[in-house]
């Protein structure tokens, strides 16, 4: 039984441009699935949408999005918020503007808590300490604290990690969490943000642009390209043999250091075409309705 | 995305349009109002004051906006009026720009000592209260035209000098202005031709915003007696003597507190209208 | 023609920080580069690389002379540029140019792509600008008629391009890629590398790009620096640092990257 199950999903902006052209995909608990695509792709908008933050020019235009079998479309506004607050929470892509500048680093944390879940603050601030503890931060008190620009961008986005685990969700929607790091900074991170879920559990929607942190972190991933799945496996299989020619191509074309001449081939201009074309015929198909 | 948001700003078209319309008719009215004015604006009938607006009961259709208490054509003093208050605009917010942004410019690319020196000397200018600072250069410089120009330069150029240093500090941060380094420009010349363009609109949006402040600080210098010599219609002036008779006689306070109130509005909606026509990105 | 392009000894750059300036008097320095030594040979391309803080940028920035250094020197095919005033530099510095990080922010918004490639040609003193701009264009592999658009109506890696044909336009003998495809999608990184692969070939360029990331930089550079808190902790060639890292920070740097395989023990 997955814990998130979307399905037909389909984003458009206001003047009708599709975002995203009927994606399908579900999350077990304990799954990492990768969501993977290129700038445009639409992968970072699937977990907007999710998480309900869509961008005022985008709106929710069919299918479903079932969390933990429950449809949030068919809820009140406020309901829908409580259920995603409680069940769901994101790690954003960018560790400097996730953070208000001008807050200590403590309430951030426990705001949630004490918000959405009407813990007393007390309780909340005892949980926070131990969750930084949880992700290796050396001086919990101290931490808690400090204002956001004394402290590092990999010291951050563990406060941010923190804080997504505070309110134990069942989903965590990771936004392209380290590419705002460095290599060495990344690597811990990823760790920790693997570490995390497999100890709590927890359903992870990764999106990312790097096949490398992919095969790394996931065990599933889905490729997109314009807002279309063009691809759904598991990550053995997709490193093994990806089948679609796209997702070959975007192989090819990820940096591979130990095989220079094999790696960094761009995507050949007829691939492109051909997706292109593949998208074209899907948006027809859909609209006669031929698609079941 | 930016398709999206293109739609989004594109609207405002209409007031562009709607605020353009209103300053160009009351151009064109400022520069032929010896020709459409139906009486001259000083000529005072004493048998014919306090007459009301063609619409309320016992109007004369000559005086088609009414008179006021000395018998005076509205209509005809709010058409020469107009004439003070564009040339207050246009000569007052043009100086003001052209001082208040030269020096925010130099200061926000060339940093420094420069920028040390024109801020500091910002930030004392902008510790004498406004009103009290233009009735005292007035006092000094004694009434007239040129009087209250000057105090609108003097007091105003800082609102320009802060903005663009901000803006211009924030593109002079970035990699094209470096890559213009890079190919050997000069700071002169990267200021002329890589800043300047873009905190243009920003200028442009300012410019216009000064010259609905300056129509409105003559009104206020006029309704203290202070703007240009009182015989000379201006509409703050007409507001002043409006004010005395607003119970015998509301329309001569009134239709030139809304042309005042027009204009000022269609400036302030022109600029932000402006501002967006001169940005290729959202054009 | 000299055989080294630059020459650097004992660099040292530092900067004020102001997060620490106290309340009066001036802010306390940090060092960000700390004695740097090293040539660039003509023809080489020279990788340069580091985590963030690593003064890689900074470095970048000095070589160009877009900020001047607080001591040591910078010959320039033997000319000692550490301290040259703007105005003797100027007419040096076609011969080094610079590809910038982010695309966006280093073409102005404001003019279009001809304009943008033509700028430095005009301010160099160049003629047959037209023809210039058409070439430059052209060896970047984009179609012409790109000269009469905004950078905003151009994709990333199009607008990497522009970057790329301005600096180039210039023939200059060395350019400096700073960080130029870290905001690309990996399909357009492939497509800048490949470009500039051909045209140091093609051209003879010498070059030096600037990375946090050793993975995209090994077919590239023949040679690679790894600079760590300011300072050179490797100076290998490419082959033999991939094969035999010396320093402790390139192991933990080549360790970090996540190979796209998921058989590979990597946590």
């Amino acid at each position: 039984m997955s814990f998130l199950s979307i399905q037909d999903l389909t984003v458009q902006l206001k003047n009708g441009m599709p975002l995203l052209r009927h994606v399908s995909l579900d999350v077990a608990p304990g799954e990492v699935r990768a969501l993977v695509g290129e700038s445009g792709a639409g992968k970072s908008m699937i977990g907007k949408a999710v998480l309900g933050i869509l961008p005022k020019a985008a709106r929710l235009t069919g299918g479903k999005i079932l969390l933990d079998g429950e449809d949030l479309q068919t809820l009140s506004q406020k309901a829908r918020r409580q259920r995603i607050g409680a069940r769901a929470a994101l790690i954003p892509q960018d560790p400097l503007t996730a953070l208000n500048p001008s807050r200590r680093v403590g309430p951030q944390i426990t705001d949630r808590l004490v918000d959405i879940l009407g813990w007393k603050r007390p309780d909340a601030e005892k949980r926070a300490l131990e969750l930084l503890e949880e992700v290796h931060i050396q001086s919990p008190d101290r931490v808690m604290k400090a204002y956001p620009h004394e402290l590092s961008g990999g010291m951050r986005q563990r406060i941010l990690i923190a804080s997504a685990f505070a309110a134990e969700p069942k989903l965590i929607i990771a936004d392209e969490p380290t590419t705002a790091l460095d290599v060495t900074v990344q690597k811990q991170i990823l760790k920790l943000i693997r570490e995390m879920q497999q100890r709590h559990g927890t359903a992870l929607l990764f999106v990312t642009h790097d096949l490398g942190v992919v095969s790394k972190i996931a065990q599933s991933l889905t490729v997109l390209y314009a807002g279309k799945v063009i691809e759904e496996t598991t990550v053995k299989d997709f490193f093994a043999a990806p089948s679609h020619a796209y997702s070959k191509a975007l192989l090819a074309a990820t940096p591979k250091y130990t095989d220079p001449q094999g790696s960094l081939t761009p995507v050949p201009e007829s691939v492109i075409t051909a997706v292109e074309a593949e998208v074209a015929a899907f948006d027809e198909q859909a609209r006669a309705g031929t698609r079941p | 995305m930016r398709d999206a948001r293109g739609n989004i700003r594109r609207l405002p078209g209409i007031r562009l349009w709607l605020s353009g319309g209103w300053l160009t008719f009351l151009v064109l009215a400022a520069i032929f109002a010896p020709l459409i004015s139906p009486h001259d604006p000083l000529a005072q009938d004493l048998f014919a004051g306090r007459l009301p607006p063609f619409f309320e009961q016992g109007a004369d259709p000559a005086y088609l906006l009414g008179t006021d208490s000395l018998g005076r054509d509205v209509l005809s003093r709010m058409l020469y009026g107009a004439r003070l208050a564009l040339i207050v605009a246009l000569v007052a917010g043009t100086l003001t720009c052209l001082i208040g942004a030269s020096l925010g410019l130099i200061a926000g690319y060339y940093r420094g000592w420069v920028d040390l020196v024109i801020s500091r000397f910002i930030d004392i200018w902008m510790a004498f209260p406004p009103v009290l600072f233009a009735i005292l250069l007035i006092a000094v410089l004694g009434t007239g035209l040129m009087s209250v120009i000057i105090a609108i330069v003097v007091i105003d150029w800082t609102r320009f000098a802060r903005v663009v240093r901000a803006e211009a500090m924030g593109q002079g941060a970035m990699d094209y202005v470096a890559s213009a380094q890079v190919a050997g420009r000069t700071r002169f010349g990267t200021a002329l031709t890589e800043i300047l363009p873009n905190v243009l609109p920003t200028i442009v949006a300012l410019l216009t915003l000064e010259m609905g402040i300056a129509v409105i600080v003559e009104a206020i210098l006029s309704f203290v007696n202070l703007s240009i010599s009182t015989d000379q219609p201006t509409w703050g002036g007409m507001i002043a003597e409006g004010r005395t008779s607003i119970y015998q006689a509301w329309w001569v306070l009134v239709f030139p507190l809304f042309a005042l109130f027009l204009t000022v509005l269609s400036f302030s909606q022109l600029g932000e209208g402006l501002k967006d026509h001169f940005d290729p990105v959202l054009r | 023609m000299s055989e080294t392009i630059y020459e650097l000894k004992d660099l040292r750059v530092s900067f004020p920080d102001m997060s620490r300036k106290p309340l009066l008097g001036a802010a306390p320095r940090i060092d960000v580069l700390k004695g740097l030594t090293f040539d660039i040979p003509r023809g080489e391309v020279l990788g340069i690389v580091g985590g963030s803080g690593s003064g890689k940028s900074t470095l970048g920035r000095a070589l160009t002379r877009l900020i001047e250094p607080d001591s040591g020197a910078i010959l320039f095919e033997g000319t000692d540029i550490t301290h040259l005033h703007e105005d003797r530099l100027r007419p040096l510095r076609r011969r080094f140019q610079m590809i910038f990080q982010d695309p966006m922010s280093s073409l102005n918004p404001r003019r279009r792509v001809g304009g943008i490639i033509a700028g430095p040609l005009r301010l160099q003193g160049l003629d047959n600008i037209k023809c210039r701009v058409d070439e430059a264009l052209d060896m970047v592999g984009l179609p012409r008629h790109f000269a009469t658009r905004y950078p905003h109506e151009l994709s990333g890696g199009q607008r990497q391009r522009v970057g790329i044909a301005r600096a180039i336009a210039l023939k200059p003998d060395f350019i400096l890629a700073d960080e130029i495809v870290s905001g690309l999608d990996v399909s357009s990184q492939a497509q800048v590398l490949n470009l500039l692969e051909s045209l140091v070939k093609d051209l003879g360029l010498t070059l030096a790009f600037i990375s946090h990331d050793l993975s995209v930089i090994r077919r590239l550079c023949t040679r690679i620096l790894v600079l760590y808190k300011g300072e050179i902790v490797e100076n290998s060639e490419t082959a033999e640092l991939f094969a035999n890292p010396k320093a402790e920070y390139t192991r933990t740097l080549l360790d970090a990257i996540p190979l796209p395989d998921p058989e590979q023990a990597w946590f």
